[in-house]
């Protein structure tokens, strides 16, 4: 099929109609999804260049004058832009440190359950969290834990270890706390797939060899499994390193109220917030094209990061 | 506990059954616990009576049993048309998700095809960057697509990462000399498609259709972003207006619910009703989950 060097350029271009005549039914197949993501995602590209205009829905595209970098110099003057962005990439970080273990740790102790039907039913238990809407789990967190009515507060002072409640959903820092704790809960089960999974492909002669060295159970984890899945836990790593700049609106709008609006106001509040909800169309699009462009060098980076390593990367 | 492990012959050491495992199963059974507590307090408040609800008697167990709330909810209407909904929009998503899917992972997955890796790059990049909400709204308005159902099922409804998970499975799971084998018999790419590969690309067909089904189901900022029309909203976005920004949907079906029917309870049943579902159906379909993830994490 495929022949080196082809001296007659116009003989290229043949073989190359040949082949596609002969496999055109592939590329016929291939064209609907292009045609998809064409109309649906790149057909907004073009849209991106009102972060350089003053656009007013009213003029549309051809009215509004352009004003170059203006909206941008604005935006990062803009002291709510300041407070969003410190706000995303803080609790991104958070959101990192915290959840990352866990999965691990959660991983490491399913493998060392012995008692396999409870197992897996309680496997079934932990990944239901991730199958839930973030307004269902919203909704049933606020149900838990509101300061007079919820259950953990009446429960804890019931026990007397309170005197009123504890405002976890309704005042900031505690909020943060309760924020990323349920963030890190909502994960922890599905995360842990991906673990055990590297887990499973690990070679059992190295247990049995570690078990005949005289290797106890911890000494197994720590030198055999941790060792083994280390590939993984790097990958994982740097990929989600990568994507410290996005940031889930679903999650935080369901968590949003008035009295948490200085942790909870991230990127994507106020893209929604100035854009959608308050018509400044250009600030919105300028914070939007800022934080995709960066998203994008932090994901490339990243990838180059974790092949440096050795790892298989992303892209 | 190595030196435990030291004093016994190497096979009792694996099989005995020590504290240590007690410990383990104990953790796991709390974090398990956290998991699903949350959704049996809130059931049990759902089906409570109200003087029950307002002495904060109800923890776990139901007291007073009484179904009023619920009654409301289907009289009042609301809910179970957006169900319904909601159930319909799904379907299309996925159906129309799939179809998508198969015409992006068959011929991607086929080595050797020209041009293979640009086809690859145009429908993935849009999963690394992406114009941003105004402009995608922008696009949609000029589309007619605001405030119709399609806007919830059309931009969506082709995911990048599916297909990549399609294509690592078609790849790794159909040999080579089979697409040679149904070449020779004549077989044309379409003819192998239908004939060989779906049949034995059952399983993540169903996966990927769960994917799918889930993420629409689960989704609402697109709903917030485009959909003002309020009878084509989906579920989740209803609940969320009810319940988390206590705005007018709330007071409506307040109004409409019998009057000794508590906001605290009635809550509880709305929150119940949109969770019921998929409680229901995620004992069965859970495995094929797993199976996707396990795909994913391979090549993800």
């Amino acid at each position: 099929m495929q022949n080196k060097a082809v001296s007659r350029p116009d003989l290229r271009a043949r073989k190359a109609w040949v082949y596609v005549k002969n496999n055109w039914q592939l590329y016929a197949l291939l064209m609907i999804p292009i045609a998809f993501v064409i109309i649906f995602k790149y057909a907004a590209y073009p849209g991106m260049r009102i972060a350089f205009m003053n656009y007013k829905p009213a003029k549309g595209y051809h009215g509004s004058p352009w004003v170059g970098m203006e909206t941008f110099q604005k935006v990062f003057k803009d002291k709510s832009f300041h407070t969003a962005l410190k706000n995303s990439l803080i609790f991104n970080f958070l959101d990192l440190i915290v959840g990352f273990p866990v999965p691990v740790i959660l991983a490491l102790l399913l493998n060392e359950l012995r008692f396999e039907r409870y197992k897996k039913v309680s496997q079934t238990i932990l990944y239901l969290p991730h199958f839930l809407s973030w307004p269902i789990i919203a909704s049933v967190m606020l149900t838990l834990f509101k300061p007079e009515t919820g259950l953990v507060n009446v429960a804890l002072m019931n026990a007397g270890i309170i005197e009123t409640g504890i405002p976890f959903l309704t005042e900031k820092w505690h909020w943060a706390v309760s924020y990323l704790l349920i963030g890190v809960w909502q994960n922890m089960g599905w995360g842990s797939i991906i673990y055990l999974a590297a887990i499973t492909g690990i070679d059992a002669e190295l247990y049995e060899a570690a078990t005949i060295d005289g290797a106890g159970r911890w000494r197994k984890i720590w030198n055999v499994t941790l060792p083994c899945i280390r590939g993984t836990m790097v990958t994982l790593l740097i990929m989600n390193l990568g994507r410290v700049m996005g940031s889930n609106f679903e999650r935080l709008d369901a968590f949003g109220n008035v009295q948490v609006k200085d942790f909870q106001y991230q990127l994507a509040i106020y893209i929604y917030e100035k854009g959608l909800a308050g018509g400044n169309f250009s600030r919105a699009t300028a914070v939007g094209l800022f934080q995709s462009l960066v998203g994008l060098l932090l994901v490339l980076a990243s990838d180059k990061v974790a092949k440096k390593l050795g790892e298989d990367g992303l892209l | 506990m190595a030196t435990q492990e030291k004093k016994g012959s190497v096979w009792t050491g694996i099989n005995r059954v020590r504290v240590s495992d007690f410990v383990i199963a104990f953790i796991i059974l709390l974090l398990s616990l956290t998991c699903i507590l949350p959704f049996i307090h809130v059931t049990a408040k759902s089906v409570s009576s109200n003087t029950a609800v307002m002495s904060k008697a109800v923890y776990l167990w139901p007291k007073g049993f009484n179904i009023e709330a619920y009654i409301s909810i289907f009289k009042d209407g609301q809910l179970t048309h957006s169900m319904i909904y909601t159930i319909w929009v799904t379907l299309l998503f996925t159906v129309i998700g799939m179809a998508i899917t198969i015409c992006a992972a068959y011929p991607l997955s086929i080595k050797g095809l020209k041009g293979r890796p640009v086809f690859a790059f145009i429908l993935m990049f849009t999963m690394y960057f992406s114009a941003g909400l105004i402009p995608e709204y922008l696009l949609y308005k000029d589309l007619g697509l605001l405030n119709t159902m399609w806007v919830l099922v059309l931009p969506l409804c082709f995911a990048p990462y599916n297909m990549l998970i399609m294509r690592s499975f078609l790849s790794s799971t159909i040999p080579d000399s089979l697409y040679e084998a149904a070449k020779l018999d004549g077989a044309s790419h379409f003819q192998t498609l239908f004939r060989i590969v779906l049949p034995l690309s059952k399983p993540i067909l169903a996966t990927l259709s769960l994917f799918y089904a889930v993420g629409r189901w689960n989704a609402y900022a697109d709903a917030k972003y485009y959909v003002t029309t309020k009878s084509l909203q989906p579920l989740q976005y209803l609940l969320s207006n009810m319940v988390l920004n206590s705005g007018n949907d709330a007071i409506s079906l307040a109004e409409s619910a019998a009057a000794d029917t508590t906001p605290e309870v009635l809550q509880a049943a709305t929150i119940m009703f949109a969770t019921i579902p998929i409680i229901m159906i995620y004992p069965f379909v859970q495995k094929y989950f797993v199976k996707g993830a396990m795909i994913g994490a391979v090549k993800g």
